[in-house]
């Protein structure tokens, strides 16, 4: 017997079916994370049906299913978590209740999910709208025709209040900075009046003065939204909704497949192109998205020059040996180092020494308000590419191993020198391991969070690192990253249960940009490789 | 030592065969290498003549290769190389102090055993060399080209893709295209190591008739594993065993009337 299991064994079929089937569970895992996130990612901006359940007590509760789990303890039985929402009407934006609790469901069309600015969302009936105190229009039908007619409004006036907060009144902000600084250099020289000083405060003045004006304008504008909506909701509760805070109105039970599709698509333009609202638990992600993808870029121009100088100087001109050797053991166990170890030392390094020397040198004006001496996304992309510069250095080497010694000498037979060599023939046959390099970093950059929470990412930054404001670059700033913005959305908002298919949602961007990114290197690789098309690379 | 006395009494080509007179291109005089300890050229002074194919066979490992590698000095590349003695070509000292090695090499192309173009197109392999002589107009780099590959007999097959890349030439191809990268910088000696050894019969041949062509213009020194091939395209060799060099003569006497007994015993196929 045990000969033939031996048999059996040495046979080898038995080692195929194991390492078989360790493949199989890899993949299973794996496909049912994705999956999970797809689901849950994917689910989040599909417009769910409301109900209006009668409970056994003649009481009435409207809002949307979530989850449907057993009570425990109690064999058969059922409980569901409904999403009420209407948090200022309720206190709770979710309520559990058993089945059997439930006299009846129903699904009325005229029920309304309103998406406003703030409290998340309002589910009622749409009763009537107001102008000032004057009804201008009753009941479900005629306050929802008043509503749709309103809306473009409310929302030319809404951006047009937006435009001057962050535009007009922004620039205004801008120069008074400016001036602010100039003003405290002229201190500085122990220059206290002056016909220079004159000159800054009547800019000062002239700032005022605008400031008054695109004040007044905006409370203009202000007025001109006088109307609101009165939507009622469970147990004659009203909420009286001022019109310009209404984002979207629309009727789940009564929509039809390609209605809620089109809601869906809409819904999801928002998610990856607006702004984030009510800490972060409503609206879009898209300055975390850019902030991201700005992050990963200006890594990758740091890392890649450093990474590659590296490699080329340990393989091509440093004298192998043991230095060399344990040098090369180094970099690589570099990679395994924790990453809050990086982050820490951005910190220290990067932040309080380069950062704090460059704001006394240059931003001095500006002190105790620290410029460079603070996180900010220079940072961040500096400790990141520190972090992954031993990847492009060992992906660099082995690429310049690989090049046949048999074309280095070709060009150094045709009276090329070594450092002609190096960039005409070496260089261009080892793109494409730098690229894979760079690469493998970048895939580790984007999905790295935690010594970024040290160097420069933040909760909600209030404007991107990029934007009309000389020098329209800005390295200094803070930056919002979406591993953070998961982080920080599932675990740290008010709301956690509200928050949580954001998280999926959001992870699955993270992971879409990643694989992006990542597309957009390995074809920017083949395309290289075709090129310099070579057996041994 | 009694094999030393015949190979000084071998040393030229002018006494083998008093009557051809012949105007001399490289000069070796009493090279000796050692990498590291170890001595792998012992003592070799020879002549090779101008416009003629000087071929050196031996076993392998015998130093023929490294020989070969003294007249463009690509043996400097090697860690812990030494060379005493001297090579002129042209009449100067190329491992003098005062040679700049590029300038040599402008001098001394080579063609390498296993073809190596680079990754580039077939246009950009020729023109490398010539860029490299800092030559940039685009009209003067395809006169070149077109020069140099049909110097090396390959035009006809390429003119229509010259812009496609050289690794998708046969090995044939890639070598007479390594050929024309070499004779595209004009040099005066054109080194070949072994150039046939990856290739079939029919490159094999190919090439050979390029050599017999091309050593109207350059002149040509060959390393070969294969004493046929020697026979067939050489005009003098040199039979090396062990870093030393055993023989050296018109080619057609040293395989039919070699003076030395392991020459003889090497060219019937006793050893090696």
């Amino acid at each position: 017997m045990s000969t033939r299991l031996a048999k059996t064994w040495r046979g080898g079929e038995p080692f195929i079916w194991l390492t078989g089937g360790a493949l199989a569970l890899a993949l299973l895992l794996v496909a049912g994370l994705i999956g999970l996130i797809l689901y849950n990612g994917l689910g989040f901006f599909w417009p769910k049906s409301v109900v209006r359940l009668t409970l056994t007590d003649g009481k009435a509760m409207t809002g949307q299913v979530v989850e449907r789990e057993p009570v425990p303890g109690k064999v058969g039985e059922y409980r569901i978590k409904l999403k009420v929402a209407n948090r200022d009407l309720y206190g709770a934006d979710f309520q559990w209740l058993d089945e059997s609790q439930i006299a009846r469901r129903s699904y009325p069309p005229e029920i309304a999910v309103v998406e406003r600015t703030e409290w998340g969302l309002l589910v009622g009936e749409l009763a009537e709208v107001r102008e000032g105190d004057t009804v201008v229009a009753k009941g479900p039908e005629a306050a929802w025709a008043e509503v749709r007619k309103r809306m473009p409004e409310a929302a030319r006036l809404r951006s047009e209040i937006r435009g001057i907060e962050t535009g007009e009144i922004g620039a205004i902000n801008y120069e008074q900075e400016a001036l602010r600084l100039r003003a405290k250099r002229l201190e500085r020289k122990g220059v206290t009046a002056g016909p220079e000083t004159d000159a800054i405060a009547r800019e000062l003045a002239a700032l005022h003065a605008r400031y008054k004006t695109q004040e007044a304008r905006l409370t203009d504008l202000r007025k001109q939204q006088g109307a609101s909506v009165v939507v009622t909701a469970d147990g004659g509760k009203e909420k009286v909704l001022p019109l310009p805070q209404v984002l979207d109105v629309y009727f789940p039970n009564a929509m039809g497949g390609p209605a809620k599709a089109w809601h869906y698509a809409t819904r999801l333009w928002e998610f990856v192109s607006a702004e984030p609202r009510e800490s972060n638990t409503e609206g879009g992600v898209f300055p975390a998205i850019f902030g991201t993808v700005m992050m990963v870029v200006i890594m990758s121009i740091l890392v890649t020059p450093l990474g590659v100088l590296a490699a080329f100087y340990l393989r091509e001109y440093a004298k192998q040996g043991p230095f060399v050797s344990a040098v090369r053991i180094a970099v690589n166990n570099l990679a395994g180092v924790p990453s809050i170890v990086f982050g820490v030392f951005g910190v220290g390094f990067f932040i309080y020494f380069v950062g704090g020397s460059i704001d006394r040198l240059f931003y001095a004006d500006a002190l105790p308000t620290p410029t460079y001496g603070t996180g900010g996304i220079l940072w961040a992309s500096l400790t990141l590419a520190l972090l992954t510069v031993p990847v492009v250095i060992v992906a660099t080497e082995e690429g310049l191993a690989a090049i046949p010694r048999g074309m280095r000498e070709a060009s150094l037979a045709l009276s090329a020198t070594k450092l002609e060599t190096t960039l005409r023939v070496v260089l261009p046959a080892v793109m494409p391991s730098i690229l894979t390099g760079l690469i493998l970093a970048m895939a580790r950059a984007a999905g790295e969070v935690a010594p970024l929470m040290i160097t420069g990412v933040v909760k909600l930054a209030p404007s991107l690192p990029i934007d009309g404001f000389w020098p329209f670059l800005h390295l200094d700033r803070k930056f919002m990253h979406l591993g953070f913005h998961i982080y920080d959305v599932g675990f740290q908002s008010p709301n956690v249960d509200a928050a949580r298919p954001m998280v999926f949602a959001t992870t699955l961007l993270l992971l879409a940009i990643v694989v992006l990114l990542n597309l957009f290197a390995i074809g920017t690789r083949n395309r290289l490789r075709r090129k310099y098309a070579t057996s041994a690379i | 030592m009694a094999g030393n006395v015949g190979l000084a009494a071998n040393l030229n080509p002018r006494a083998e065969t008093a009557s051809i007179m012949e105007s001399l291109m490289v000069e070796i005089d009493h090279l000796s290498l050692y990498y590291g300890e170890k001595l792998a050229l012992k003592d070799v002074s020879m002549s090779i003549p101008k416009h003629r194919v000087t071929a050196y066979i031996g076993p392998s490992g015998c130093g023929k290769s490294t020989l070969l590698r003294c007249i463009n000095r690509m043996n400097d590349l090697v860690d812990g190389v030494r060379t005493l003695g001297n090579i002129r070509i042209g009449g100067t000292d190329i491992y003098d102090r005062s040679v700049d090695v590029t300038e040599l090499r402008k001098r001394v192309g080579m063609v390498f055993q296993k073809s190596n173009p680079f990754p580039k197109s077939i246009f950009e392999n020729v023109a490398y060399g010539p860029r490299i002589l800092g030559l940039q107009s685009r009209s003067d780099l395809e006169g070149i080209v077109e020069r140099s590959l049909r110097g090396a007999a390959l035009w006809d097959e390429v003119s229509d893709r010259l812009h496609e890349s050289a690794l998708g030439l046969s090995g044939g191809q890639q070598q007479r295209l390594c050929i024309a990268r070499a004779i595209a910088v004009e040099p005066d000696v054109l080194l070949m190591d072994e150039p046939c050894s990856a290739l079939d019969p029919i490159a094999t041949a190919r090439i050979e008739e390029l050599m017999l062509e091309l050593k109207n213009s350059y002149t040509i020194v060959i390393v070969t594993h294969n004493m046929q091939q020697a026979a067939r395209v050489s005009d003098y060799t040199g039979f090396m065993l062990l870093g030393e060099l055993v023989e050296f003569g018109v080619t057609r006497e040293l395989f039919t009337n070699p003076r030395d007994k392991r020459t003889e015993d090497y060219i019937t196929g006793r050893f090696g």
